[in-house]
C-alpha cells in the first residue's frame, strides 16, 4: 500500500517540516497552480452560466448515487453487451488480484498503464512489479514520477512539483542522458522510450473518468495520445475505475466533461477523448480484443450511505480544489502522505486507510472554503471536513491536554461573572510577557507573529461606562 | 446626513469573545457608528461566546452548549437585527448552528428564529439600512482583506468596499487575492502554526505590494493573524477593523 505511515499529527509535522520552508518547491507548487487556475478562469468565462452547470453537475451526480446499484446494473448489462467482461472488487486487494491475474495469464514482458488514480489508490503498479511484472507509467508526469519513484503529487498533474531544470536532471541520471531543460526535447525522449513499451506490451491499463450506464461505455481524457496507445494498441485493455464514476448517459457526458476540462487544466476540451465501448469488433481494424473493467468498491458503498460523506463520490477528480488551496499550495501533494491530497484528499482518506490512520488530514485546513468555492459539482469540500473532525474528536482520537483545553473553556463561557473575571486575571498578568514589538510571546505562534496584548479594559467594562453616559 | 432615518430599529450586540476581550474599541465603534446612523443598539452582558472554537476543533458537545447559551439569551430580546462586528461569528450562527451542530429539537426552534435575524456590521449597514455613508473621514491608503467565512459563507464582498469609498479622505487599493485566507482558522494557527506562516507570509506580501498603509476587514480575527506579522517583521503598515475606520471623524 502507498502509505506505510499512518498520517496521524506527529507524522504529519514531520511532512510538512520538511518541505514548508523549501523556497523552489512552493515556488513550483504555486507557478503550476496560478497557471492552472488562470486557465481555468479564462475558459470557465466562456459561460455566463457557469454556476448553473455547477449546480446541473451536482443535481445529476446525486441523481446517480443515489441510484448507484440501478447504474452499476444497468453498467454492467450494457458493457458484457458490448463484449467487455465486468469484475467487481471490494477492496483494494482483490482489485489487485484481479489484475495481476489477468495479467499473468496473458503474459508479455511489459504492461503499459495510463494515468489513473484508483489505480494509485490500490497500490497497483507497486504490486505489479514486486510480482515481477515490469510495469511503465506512459503519462509524461505519471514517467516522471516513477522514475523519481515518487507517488504522484497531483491528482491531474503528477509531476507538478517538479521544475524543467529538475526534470531535466532526474532524465540525465536515470535514462544516462545529456542534460537538457527543453520541455519538447524532455518529451520526445520520453516518447521514443516508451514507443518500444507500446509496441511490447500485451496488457494495457488505463483508468476511467466517466462510465456511461446506457451504453456501457468508458471515457478517458487526456492530453498525450498515450491513453490511445495503452488501450488500443495491447490486445488485452484492463481499466480500472471507482465505482463512483457513473453518469447515465451520453447527454451528461457532455456537461462532465465541460467541468472537468475546464477546472482541471483550464480547457475547453483536452486534446483526446476516448470513448471506449467493448473490444475491437470484427470489422474493426484496431482495438484490443479483450476489455476487462475492474469496478472498486473500496469504502464508497459506505460513503454512499453516510450523508455526511455521500457528497464527497461526486467528486470528478478535477484537481481544481487543490490548485486553489492555501494549504496544498503552501505543503504540496506528497505533504499530506497520502495518495489522494489537497481538500477532497482529506475526506476520502480516512474512508481509504481508516480513521486512526489518517486522523491529522480533517485538520490540516483553515476551512477558508475555497475549495468548495471553485469544485465543479459543487462539494460542501469544508464542511465535510468539520464533520470528520467531530467524528474524530467523538470517537476518543484527540489529545488529552486540548480536551481539557475546551473542557476548561466550556465552564468558563458558560458562566458569564466567570469569564469576565478570567479576563481580568489574564490581563493582570499579561504585561510579564511583553515582547519587543508591543505584543506579547505565545509560544504555540511559533515566533513568526506577535499576538496583541490585551487591552485594559474589556467590552462589557466599556459599555457600562457608555450605558452611565447616556 | 442621517435626518434621512424614520423609524429607529433596534439593534441588540453580538460582541463576539474575541472582541470582548482582546478588542473592545472595535465593539465600542460599532456601537458608534450604528448609533450615528440612527440605530437604538442594546447589550446583553450575559453573552460570552458562540461557541465556534470549539466547533471548528471538532468539539461539538461543548459547542452546542455555548451555542445553547447564546440562544437563551438572543431569542426573543425583542431587537430586530442582531449585529456584530465578525463575519466569522455571523456565520457560526447563520450556517453552523443548523444541521452540523444538531441542537435539540427546541434550540432548532430558537435557532431558526435567531438565525433570521443576526448580520455582519457592514452588511447591515449597507444591506438592511441601506447606508454607504455613515459620514466618516480618515485619510489613507487603505486595502480590504476578504475574511473567508465573510465572503464565501455571507457573500460580503462590496458592503466593506461601499462604505469605505464614502470615507472622506481615504483612498481604497486593492491587494492582489484579497481573497486568499490568511491562514488563521482559529486553532489551526495554534495546530499548524508552520502552515499558518506560511499563508500569512503570502498575504503579507499581497498587503506590501499594494502599497496601502492601512489593512482593514470584518473580522479582528484575520487581522490579529496578519498584524501579528506585519509588527513582528517592523513593517509600516498598520491594521484596523472596519468598525475602527468608520467610526472616525475628521480632526
Ligand atoms: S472535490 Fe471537486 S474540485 Fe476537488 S477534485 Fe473533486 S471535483 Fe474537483
Amino acid at each position: 500500500m502507498s502509505t506505510p505511515t499512518p498520517i496521524v499529527p506527529e507524522h504529519f509535522k514531520q511532512l510538512v517540516g520538511e518541505r514548508i520552508h523549501d523556497d523552489a518547491l512552493r515556488g513550483n507548487i504555486r507557478r503550476a497552480t496560478r497557471t492552472s487556475l488562470e486557465k481555468r478562469l479564462a475558459v470557465i468565462s466562456d459561460y455566463d452560466d457557469w454556476e448553473e452547470l455547477r449546480s446541473l453537475g451536482y443535481d445529476i451526480k446525486r441523481h446517480v448515487i443515489d441510484h448507484l446499484p440501478y447504474y452499476l446494473k444497468k453498467f454492467e448489462h450494457a458493457a458484457a453487451a458490448a463484449g467487455a467482461v465486468v469484475h467487481f472488487a471490494t477492496d483494494a486487494a482483490e482489485a489487485r488480484e484481479i489484475v495481476h491475474g489477468l495479467a499473468v495469464q496473458r503474459g508479455g514482458p511489459v504492461i503499459v498503464k495510463s494515468k489513473s488514480m484508483t489505480t494509485e489508490e490500490i497500490g497497483l503498479t507497486h504490486a505489479l512489479e514486486d510480482a515481477g511484472i515490469r510495469t511503465v507509467e506512459t503519462d509524461l508526469g505519471e514517467y516522471i514520477v516513477q522514475l523519481a519513484k515518487e507517488p504522484p503529487s497531483h491528482i491531474t498533474a503528477p509531476a507538478l512539483h517538479k521544475s524543467r531544470g529538475e526534470i531535466g536532471r532526474l532524465f540525465a541520471d536515470t535514462l544516462g542522458i545529456e542534460y537538457t531543460d527543453d520541455p519538447e526535447e524532455l518529451t520526445a525522449i520520453a516518447r521514443r522510450l516508451l514507443r518500444e513499451d507500446f509496441l511490447a506490451a500485451d496488457v494495457g491499463i488505463s483508468g476511467v473518468n466517466f462510465a456511461i450506464a446506457e451504453s456501457g461505455t468508458l471515457c478517458i481524457v487526456e492530453n498525450e495520445g498515450n491513453v490511445r496507445l495503452s488501450t488500443g494498441l495491447p490486445k488485452t485493455h484492463i481499466a480500472v475505475m471507482g465505482m463512483e464514476k457513473l453518469l447515465p448517459d451520453m447527454e451528461s457526458l457532455g456537461l462532465f466533461l465541460n467541468l472537468l476540462g475546464r477546472s482541471a487544466t483550464g480547457q475547453r476540451l483536452t486534446c483526446y477523448t476516448s470513448l471506449i465501448t467493448g473490444p475491437r469488433r470484427p470489422h474493426e481494424r484496431d482495438g484490443p480484443d479483450e476489455v476487462h473493467i475492474v469496478i472498486l468498491d473500496n469504502g464508497r458503498s459506505r460513503m454512499m450511505r453516510d450523508p455526511h460523506l455521500r457528497e464527497a463520490l461526486f467528486c470528478i477528480r478535477c484537481g481544481a480544489c487543490m490548485n486553489v488551496c492555501p494549504v496544498y499550495q503552501s505543503i504540496g501533494g506528497h505533504g499530506y502522505g497520502s495518495v489522494y491530497s489537497g481538500p477532497i484528499g482529506s475526506i476520502i482518506t480516512p474512508v481509504f486507510y481508516g480513521e486512526k490512520r489518517s486522523r491529522a488530514l480533517p485538520f490540516a485546513s483553515s476551512l477558508c472554503g475555497a475549495c468548495a468555492e471553485i469544485c465543479p459539482v459543487k462539494i460542501d469540500i469544508h464542511h465535510h471536513l468539520l464533520w470528520w473532525r467531530k467524528s474524530m474528536v467523538g470517537s476518543g482520537d484527540a489529545p488529552r491536554s486540548e480536551r481539557l483545553m475546551m473542557r476548561i473553556f466550556l465552564a468558563v463561557s458558560r458562566r458569564p461573572a466567570l469569564f469576565d473575571l478570567a479576563g481580568r486575571i489574564a490581563r493582570l498578568f499579561t504585561p510579564l510577557f511583553r515582547d519587543g514589538d508591543g505584543g506579547i510571546s505565545v509560544p504555540v505562534w511559533r515566533g513568526s507573529r506577535s499576538f496583541p496584548a490585551p487591552p485594559k479594559k474589556s467590552f462589557k467594562q466599556l459599555w457600562r461606562h457608555h450605558e452611565q453616559r447616556s | 446626513m442621517s435626518h434621512t432615518f424614520v423609524r429607529i430599529v433596534h439593534v441588540s450586540l453580538f460582541i463576539p469573545c474575541l472582541t470582548d476581550q482582546l478588542f473592545p474599541e472595535t465593539g465600542m465603534n460599532m456601537v458608534r457608528v450604528l448609533e450615528r446612523v440612527g440605530v437604538r443598539v442594546t447589550y446583553d452582558r450575559r453573552q460570552t461566546c458562540c461557541g465556534q472554537p470549539a466547533f471548528n476543533t471538532g468539539y461539538h458537545d461543548e459547542s452546542r452548549r455555548l451555542a445553547m447559551h447564546f440562544l437563551d439569551i438572543f431569542d426573543g430580546d425583542g431587537a430586530e437585527y442582531i449585529v456584530a462586528p465578525s463575519g466569522s461569528c455571523a456565520t457560526m450562527v447563520t450556517v453552523f448552528y443548523g444541521d452540523l451542530l444538531s441542537l435539540p429539537p427546541e434550540y432548532r426552534e430558537k435557532a431558526g428564529r435567531v438565525r433570521e435575524r443576526v448580520r455582519e456590521f457592514t452588511s447591515f449597514l449597507v444591506d438592511v439600512m441601506h447606508v454607504e455613508d455613515v459620514g466618516a473621514a480618515f485619510s489613507s491608503r487603505v486595502t480590504v482583506h476578504d475574511s473567508c467565512h465573510a465572503l464565501r459563507e455571507l457573500h460580503i464582498k462590496q458592503q466593506p468596499r461601499t462604505l469605505l469609498r464614502a470615507v472622506r479622505g481615504l483612498q481604497l487599493v486593492e491587494m492582489d487575492e484579497a481573497e486568499r485566507c490568511c491562514g488563521f482558522g482559529g486553532t489551526f494557527s495554534v495546530k499548524h502554526a508552520d502552515i499558518s506562516t506560511a499563508m500569512l507570509e503570502e498575504k503579507v506580501a499581497s498587503i506590501e505590494r499594494s502599497g496601502a498603509a492601512v489593512v482593514t476587514g470584518v473580522d479582528s480575527s484575520c487581522l490579529m493573524q496578519i498584524d501579528g506579522m506585519l509588527r513582528r517583521r517592523g513593517l509600516p503598515v498598520r491594521t484596523m477593523h472596519i468598525a475602527d475606520i468608520l467610526a472616525s471623524e475628521a480632526a
